[in-house]
């Protein structure tokens, strides 16, 4: 009964999300304030929908009804409580649901926090957010119901995916998707701006904070995927220009450009049909995305949906909301007047260097993925484009791209002086050269990593440079030098976080060309080297977890004769599917970590471990937080808040305008 | 070029993620530095059975297939490049990573260029098209000589 409720409570969603994409819409047109007020509810009432048939197909989950397909297929009644509710999202039915409950959050999210905008553009805003729903509900309930019973239903499941079975499943999907679909919002305010012709600072004002939130998302969710492969696929590799993975990272790029080239029409009006734009490309690569994943176009790791049917139909969706949206920026975007002006040399001009650099990215990313799949769709011809393609191509894009980070973040608005913000750099430079010389002298080759982590270190420098200038200025003592940084606007400091954790990130990234492997068969009592560091086979045993057996070794990592951590590294076997999955042993030690992996063992007792030292590894990650959290100061930023408040108090002042 | 080309592809194989999974201790060959060719070689060639995973990534039997197979021929003496053709004239040029250079994947390549030239291009039209449009605009005659009664000769304050 709860099930089908749930069913119920789905279709109502699609009703109400075509309400929602109607009603609004031609009140806008009408200047009828009543039928615009309907966007509000509806969306509300349909987040809360889609909330209650989340809900019965969790519960379905947890209880282990197996009259249902979808548990059939992806749960075991003696799978752990977490992999039962994350198990939801673990297939391609209940992931899609997910998707859409994620969308119709942001619907809500739109309705309750922006009655500080235009009614018009409100009421559009939503209008576009409830077409976007009501089409993917539609593709669920047509093509992807997760609420399929079955009869008789058997006694068992078929349990979830081994690989899946990890605490990163339960983070990284919603993560991922609160940033991927968390761009619908931003996408819908540019076709509600496109659709009323208005289009101005206050609209950025708007659009910005929303664009921070669902970025901030997609880069912690990113993040965290890649540590998950990270540690569960057994080598230590963390990204690996997958399709799927690229995927996010296509909106991720677009976002990044979106943020600055936002801040640029915020601040001066200027950008504004780029920056309408990069709101479209965000949503439309998000889009992309999903239906490369979900339609099993290619068939990867990620992918565990492959039915034409879905396929074809996401392929609607996204050839309507893309051409749709680029036909009315056609349309529209001659129209809009042309914005504030800048010399080259400004901070505006630093931004606009920044979205072309992202932008190649983008495309090279877009292209680079769709690649095989157009060759082989127009000649058959089927080649591989893999990660030596993407570092080849990206790397001399990315380096010159950290390198002039600094310099835009020290250029005046308006009209910059070069010479002025190099001076301000002097310490970075400094250190970046001495980083050189160091890194040179004591790791030496690959010569690209001494390169890129050189110019890490100096991204890093270089971005908290501002911070420490502007307290510093003149400052009489360690006290008035604290009370002038604690100052500063937020923004400030997001800007400066997030260059210095792309900063952080790139130096781990470096680092990577410095690790030590050793391959090697051991016994009990054996050791192997790697790195700075003597790992100790101290003892092999078996034990049960609560769905698998599992086979693990004790290996104390020694430095100096000391043991300093002990790892267990371990192989689990997962009967209901029969699979085997091997369970890393990591420990952090400093910024590097040691990772152990076994392999195959032998009839003689001994043992194939695969042992590594990664040196400053953890800074991919930490660097990929402390974006985040630059993105979260920015978020938090005062003037931000004053402003949505001011329009708030003073509704006139926006409509005075038009 | 070629030899920036050369340390850029040196690099990428370097910086990208060190690969072992499936490299098993009794695969190795004795000499060190043709088993750190025959890994660097390895990271760039596809596992034809596995979705985008190197053969020295993967632990499907036909990566380790492969694998041996690259071994055998850079134990012989075979070249970086002749143990890769051997392996690419048995399964063409799909099992290349790194796509080859060749009309069909001109586009591909080119991808960053023609994106960088094509954007900087676009950005030099619009900055023009913005001076013009924003230069002030010639005076008429009747400001002219509205000048001329102040006494203001054109071109100076």
């Amino acid at each position: 009964m709860i099930v089908e409720t749930g069913h119920f409570a789905l279709i109502l969603a699609f009703a109400l999300a075509l309400a929602q994409a109607v009603i609004p819409f031609a009140g806008a047109r009408l200047g009828d304030g009543a039928l615009m007020r309907v966007a509000r509810p509806t969306a509300l009432m349909q987040f809360l929908l889609v909330a209650l048939a989340y809900g019965a197909l969790t519960y379905a989950h947890v209880v282990s009804d197996f009259s249902l397909v979808n548990v059939i297929e992806n749960s075991h009644s003696s799978k752990p409580l977490i992999y039962k509710i994350s198990g939801v999202w673990g297939n391609h039915e209940g992931s899609m649901l997910l998707w859409v409950l994620v969308l119709s959050l942001c619907g809500a999210l739109i309705a309750l926090f922006s009655s500080a905008m235009p009614a018009k553009l409100r009421a559009d805003t939503l209008s576009v957010q409830g077409l976007l729903g009501a089409a993917f509900l539609l593709f669920i309930l047509l093509t992807s119901n997760p609420f399929a019973r079955v009869s008789p239903a058997p006694w068992q499941g078929r349990d979830l995916n081994p690989i899946l079975q990890d605490p990163g499943l339960a983070i990284h999907p919603p993560l991922l998707y609160l940033g991927y679909v968390g761009f619908s919002i931003v996408f819908s305010f540019a076709a509600a701006a496109l659709i009323g012709g208005r289009i101005d600072a206050a609209w950025a004002r708007f659009a910005r904070p929303w664009t921070l939130f669902a970025w901030i998302s997609l880069t912690l969710g990113i993040a965290m995927g890649s540590y998950w492969a990270y540690y569960t696929l057994g080598w230590g590799g963390f990204w690996f220009w997958d399709p799927v993975e690229n995927a996010s990272l296509m909106p991720w790029i677009a976002g990044t450009a979106l943020l600055h080239s936002a801040a640029v029409m915020e601040k001066r009006e200027a950008l504004k049909v780029w920056t309408i734009f990069l709101s479209i490309l965000a949503f439309s690569l998000s889009l992309l995305g999903t239906f490369l994943v979900r339609s099993g176009v290619l068939t990867s790791v990620h992918a565990f949906a492959s039915d034409p049917e879905r396929g074809v139909f996401i392929l609607a969706i996204l050839v309507f909301f893309i051409g749709g949206a680029l036909a009315l920026f056609a349309l529209r975007a001659g129209a809009l007047p042309v914005g504030g002006l800048f010399a080259p040399i400004s901070r505006e001009g630093a931004l606009v260097l920044n979205n072309l650099l992202l932008t190649t990215c983008c495309a090279t990313v877009v292209i680079g993925t769709l690649y095989p799949l157009a060759l082989e769709a127009i000649t058959g011809e089927k080649i591989s484009v893999g990660a030596p393609f993407f570092n080849t191509v990206l790397i001399p894009i990315a380096l010159p791209l950290a390198l002039l980070m600094p310099i835009g973040q020290m250029l005046a608005w308006k009209r910059g002086d070069l010479s002025a913000a190099l001076a301000r750099l002097r310490a970075a430079f400094i250190i970046g050269v001495a980083a050189l010389a160091a890194f040179g002298a004591l790791q030496g080759a690959p010569y690209l990593s001494v390169a890129a982590a050189a110019v890490a270190v100096y991204l890093v420098v270089g971005s908290l440079s501002d911070l420490a200038q502007r307290a510093n200025a003149r400052a009489a003592g360690p006290r008035a030098a604290l009370a002038r940084l604690l100052g500063l606007p937020l923004s400030v400091f997001g800007t400066a976080f997030a260059h210095a954790g792309m900063g952080l990130t790139l130096l781990g990234l470096a680092a990577t060309g410095w690790g030590v492997e050793n391959i090697t068969t051991m016994r009990v009592g054996d050791y192997a080297d790697v790195g700075p560091y003597k790992i100790v086979l101290e003892e092999m045993a078996a034990r049960p977890g609560p769905n698998y057996s599992e086979s693990y070794a004790v290996m104390a990592v020694r430095s100096n004769g000391q043991t300093v951590a002990r790892i267990e590294p371990a192989k689990r076997f997962y009967p209901a599917r029969k699979t085997a999955r091997t369970e890393a042993g990591i420990v952090t030690l400093g910024l590097g970590q040691v990772y152990a992996a076994l392999g195959e063992g032998h009839d003689d007792g001994s043992i194939d471990a695969r042992i590594y030292y990664k040196p400053l590894v953890t800074l991919i990650w930490i660097g990929a937080l402390v974006m985040a959290l630059g993105g979260a100061f920015s978020l938090a930023d005062r003037r931000l808040r004053i402003g949505v408040a001011r329009r708030a108090a003073a509704p006139a002042l926006p409509q005075a305008a038009e | 070029m070629k030899r920036a080309l050369k340390i850029l592809a040196l690099a990428a194989a370097l910086l990208a993620p060190l690969g072992a999974q499936a490299v098993e201790p009794g695969e190795k060959l004795a000499d060190p530095t043709q088993e750190a060719r025959a890994r660097a070689i390895a990271t760039e060639l596809r596992c034809l059975v596995c979705q985008n995973q190197s053969i020295d990534d993967s632990d499907a039997p036909l990566a380790k297939d492969l694998r041996m197979l690259l071994r055998e021929q850079i134990r012989k003496g075979a070249s970086d490049k002749e143990a890769r053709d051997y392996i690419v004239a048995r399964y063409g040029d799909f099992v290349l990573l790194r796509p080859p250079f060749k009309p069909e994947t001109l586009l591909l390549w080119g991808a960053p260029l023609i994106a960088l030239a094509g954007g900087a291009l676009a950005l030099w039209a619009a900055y023009r098209r913005r001076r013009v449009a924003a230069a002030p605009a010639a005076l008429s005659a009747a400001e002219r000589a509205k000048l001329r009664a102040l006494g203001v000769e054109e071109g100076e304050g």
